[in-house]
């Protein structure tokens, strides 16, 4: 169905086409689900699509990719080609589960391997939250922050399917599970997915998200993430993005930390039209470990928002916060950073670095590194540059016979390894050094490709 | 240790302000409340050109339009506009043509404050404007200025006989668009100091205003106008002290500064409005826009502040870098206790090529106190070659304190190097043993880590000045070991 606007307020638009669909948006959704839709409308409705006045999208607007209009797919049509066969991701070493979603909905001819640990629970966020009602009545939208953002409850109330990961406790899940998001319509095209991960006590997972766009028109994707953390638990989450410049993509992920835990958050900006990562972190006990990590490689005129908050809740925690940007062209980007530190969160250890190069007259950063803290033994950090390839280390390289172009690739590359080397997973470190490589020699442009795997689909285009 | 430790920080925080008499002289006051006839009224009382009046009546219309800023990390209690009194003199205000004509009592005042308004305190060096509750009571060393060109008076002595310098740099920094609270001062303002240096001089003193509000019940808006023709030079001091009250005072006061071609101003500040009591009783609101505009090539301004009073701190000394290879830097020193807070900071505007700016924060929380640095770099797309480095460090002592972060920084050129780097974090117990091993108290160590701590920018200070910090450091924070 497509949405038709032209005087109306943005939002108008949007909450009208709530209210039209709300029985079609419950058919598939359980009551935990269908209930949270009300309050989280309500909130939408208040706070409207963020402009510039809101501090935390002082850097970006979204309301010009807001005012196009969209087509949904509130009842799944069904994918009839079979996916697996079209796309195949085969990374070198890589041995991940694999799963598929397709425009926000899970893929429903997904195979999963037999050998999934026992107790394992991998699947679609609208199936699981019917089959496991206690699962979602204890974890589903408790960690999203609808009040702080109303793109956030923009999703609560359309959010329909996903991907579901539980880890039982004591569980190790070795092998790394890669979601592939495709997105692919014969119009522009709006998707909503949302997706809960539970790992509990003593277990461990690694979940990577590659973001993907398989056909030439515009999207607007609107993606939340929930994720629980239990005692002496370990997760990994590696969003990997590679749309084309006609993609606005919003991801938002939220974080909430037991004692023991370690959370390690990884943004991968490869390829997108306007991309905002919010990270939101929750440290609700004591020594939890998080880092968050993110790298943007921007050219023509894509534009990346990262929005972190990270909450030291409590004492003896520690944060580690690092993301790096490469803009070339009339590329932007904005950073936005906040740690906060409550008042009885002592000896706490945050850090957070912001380190941008700007590689043209045109390209434009803005970075805001927040420190928030109402503790006092507790050590804090933040930093934040702004620079270009250095003269000397340039001359130094060519004085040893390197051309100038090489030079230049060499030093982006040794800029955007600091953040690289953070993968805790071999082979998809390995595979993203090749890829930031390829970026930096300006030899990935096929973005409707697998980044992972290069796979290519059947209609390719080339990148705008 | 700890209890020691409480008992330690009880005395210093209960010490009493010293600077918190009145002085009993009798003030010429308007009505409380605001409307236009008030600002005509000013107007009229400081008989004002037209223009002026114009002027007044502008900024007030627009200032009715507005609304109070609250992006600020600060909790600021509403402020009922019609409960202030916007005018008070001293009343015997007259010609000043010796000290002999100063009233005794605003005289004591003054030297109760240390303050060498006396002409036979050459040695001082100082040529001083005081402003009391708002009108300025007297300004020194003019013939000897006066020889050299420079123009050093009140506000109002400048309106009426340099009219053509006023009009032509009185809201050319500050626009009285530009927020809330300047525009209010705009509408409002009762006195102030004007400066103007000519080109080629170098002012041989340092010049210095003293504020002190004294009458209950009244807002201070002063304006202060620094014009550094060509190739001047001049240091600029500032200093501020109230009376002990259980109300709170609004302080809303503005600071321009316009560099030419190679010339240099050195703005320091040393702020000790009333902070109110250890509740966070009274205590002045101080919102303050200073900003300066470095217009020529080659021009410098610097910025340091020392700000240990007010209970509440709304100030962004801010630097717009317009001529090519023009240079800003701030350094600033903000202690809060007890109940006080501060949202301080600076704005890097960078326009002009080649220009450098360098932000040096230190922050010191204390009590229950909240102390945010806020501040904004921005390079514009032709501005070649900035260079900024900012740094800003933030000290808490005690556990009920907070310390905050907000810089910005905006890069729209490439060829811009901008650093920040900010850390937070309470004297290290390392270091305390260290110096006790040594034979120093806790508190001695404590005085001697935060000295070291905020010596970067004291050395910035002139010396005269510099050891007034040191002493108000020392009275605020003595011995609160965290």
């Amino acid at each position: 169905m497509s949405i038709a606007g032209a005087e109306i307020k943005v939002e108008e638009k949007y909450i009208s086409l709530f209210k039209e669909n709300q029985g079609r948006l419950n058919i598939m959704a359980s009551d935990v689900v269908a209930n949270a839709r009300e309050g989280a409308i309500k909130i939408f409705e208040d706070k409207g699509i963020p402009n510039r006045k809101v501090e935390s999208y002082k850097y970006t607007n979204l309301n010009p990719q807001f005012e196009k209009d969209y087509t949904c797919d509130f009842e799944h049509e069904v994918f009839n080609q079979n996916l697996t066969e079209v796309f195949n991701c085969n990374v070198e070493d890589l041995e991940a589960i694999t799963i598929y979603l397709i425009n926000g909905w899970y893929y429903r001819k997904n195979q999963l391997p037999d050998s999934l640990p026992e107790g394992v629970l991998i699947g679609s966020f609208a199936e699981f939250s019917k089959s496991h009602p206690e699962l979602f009545e204890t974890h589903y939208n408790k960690y999203a922050k609808n009040e702080e953002d109303s793109l956030v409850a923009m999703n609560t109330a359309f959010a329909q399917d996903g991907f579901f990961i539980y880890v039982p406790k004591g569980v190790v899940v070795e092998k790394p599970i890669q979601i592939v998001n495709i997105m692919k319509a014969e119009e522009s095209f709006m998707a909503f997915s949302r997706n809960l991960v539970v790992i509990e006590e003593n277990a461990q997972a690694k979940i990577m998200v590659c973001e993907h766009t398989l056909s030439e028109n515009r999207f607007l994707v609107n993606a939340v993430t929930e994720a629980f953390v239990d005692k002496n638990s370990v997760f990994d989450i590696y969003n990997i993005q590679n749309q084309h410049n006609l993609t606005t993509s919003i991801s938002s992920v939220f974080v909430k930390q037991k004692e023991h835990s370690s959370v390690l958050t990884h943004n991968l900006t490869l390829h997108t039209g306007v991309t905002r990562n919010n990270i939101y972190v929750h440290m609700d006990d004591e020594h939890c470990e998080s880092r968050i990590y993110g790298l943007y490689v921007s050219d023509k005129t894509q534009h990346v928002d990262n929005f972190s908050f990270v909450d030291h809740a409590m004492p003896n925690c520690y944060s580690e916060e690092l993301f790096k940007g490469v803009l070339d062209d009339s590329a932007t980007a904005a950073f936005a950073g906040k740690i906060m530190v409550r008042p009885n969160a002592q000896k706490t250890n945050a850090f957070q670095k912001n380190d941008n190069l700007l590689l043209t007259d045109n390209a434009k950063i803005n970075t805001k590194p927040m420190l928030e803290i109402y503790a006092d033994d507790v050590k804090c950090s933040h930093g934040a540059t702004v620079g270009q390839l250095d003269e000397k280390s340039m001359f130094y390289l060519r004085s040893r016979g390197i051309s100038k172009e090489e030079a230049r690739v060499l030093l982006m590359y040794a800029f955007a390894y600091e953040a690289v080397e953070k993968i805790r997973v071999e082979a998809v470190r390995e595979q993203i050094r090749g890829l930031v490589e390829q970026v930096f020699r300006g030899e990935l442009n096929k973005c409707n490709s697998c980044v992972l795997c290069g796979q290519v689909s059947d209609n390719e285009f080339t990148c705008m | 240790m700890a209890e020691n430790q409480d008992k330690i920080l009880e005395e210093v925080t209960g010490s009493d302000y010293k600077y918190g008499f009145t002085t009993d002289i009798e003030t010429e006051v308007i009505p409380k409340g605001l409307n236009e006839d008030v600002v005509r009224l000013i107007s009229q009382k400081k008989n004002e050109p037209e223009w002026m009046l114009e002027y007044r009546l502008k900024a007030f219309n627009h200032w009715l339009k507005m609304e109070q800023p609250e992006w600020a990390k600060l909790n600021i209690p509403k402020i009922d506009f019609q409960d202030i009194i916007y005018y008070a003199a001293p009343k015997q205000k007259p010609q000043l043509d010796s000290m002999d004509d100063v009233d005794p009592e605003l005289k004591a005042t003054f030297e109760k404050l240390g303050i060498p308004l006396d002409e036979q305190k050459v040695l001082a060096g100082v040529a001083v404007d005081a402003v009391m509750d708002s009108v300025s009571v007297k300004t020194t060393f003019k013939e000897t200025l006066a020889e050299k060109g420079i123009i050093f008076c009140s506000f109002s002595e400048a309106v009426q006989e340099y009219p053509d310098l006023i009009k032509k740099y009185m809201g050319s920094v500050v626009n009285y668009t530009d927020n809330f609270f300047a525009a209010l001062n705009n509408a409002v303002f009762s006195d102030g100091s004007f400066v103007y240096i000519p080109k080629g001089v170098r002012c041989p003193i340092e010049l210095s205003t003293y504020f002190r509000i004294n009458a209950t019940n009244t807002g201070q808006f002063e304006r202060t106008l620094i014009v550094a023709d060509d190739d001047s030079y001049v240091s600029y001091l500032e200093g501020c002290t109230a009376p002990q009250r259980d109300e709170n005072q609004l302080h809303a006061a503005i600071v321009e500064i316009v560099t030419m071609e190679r010339a240099e101003v050195k703005y320091s500040t040393v702020q000790n409005w009333y902070p109110g009591d250890k509740e966070g009783k009274g205590g002045i609101y101080n919102f303050v826009t200073k900003r300066a505009l470095c217009k020529g090539d080659y021009s410098k301004v610097m910025w340091t502040q020392v700000e240990t009073g007010s209970a509440i701190t709304w100030k962004y000394p801010s630097c717009v870098l317009m001529g090519d290879h023009s240079v800003g830097e701030f350094y600033s020193v903000a202690v809060t206790n007890n109940y006080q807070q501060a949202d301080t900071g600076t704005k890097m505007i960078h326009l002009g090529k080649n220009t450098r700016s360098l932000i040096v924060s230190k922050g010191v929380s204390a009590g229950k106190s909240q102390n945010s640095y806020r501040g904004l770099v921005r390079v514009n797309k032709k501005a070649e070659n900035a260079r900024n480095f900012s740094q800003c460090d933030s000290l808490l002592m005690g556990d009920q304190c907070g310390a905050h972060t907000f810089p910005y920084l905006e890069i729209n050129n490439n060829t811009a190097k901008v650093e920040h780097e900010a850390t937070t974090s309470k004297i290290g117990e390392d270091q305390i043993f260290y110096c006790n091993t040594r034979g120093l108290s806790t508190e001695d160590a404590v005085g001697l880590i935060v000295n070291g701590y905020v010596k970067e920018v004291i050395n910035q200070l002139p010396m005269e000045f510099a050891v007034e910090a040191q002493k108000l450091l020392q009275i605020s924070l003595e011995g609160s070991v965290g």
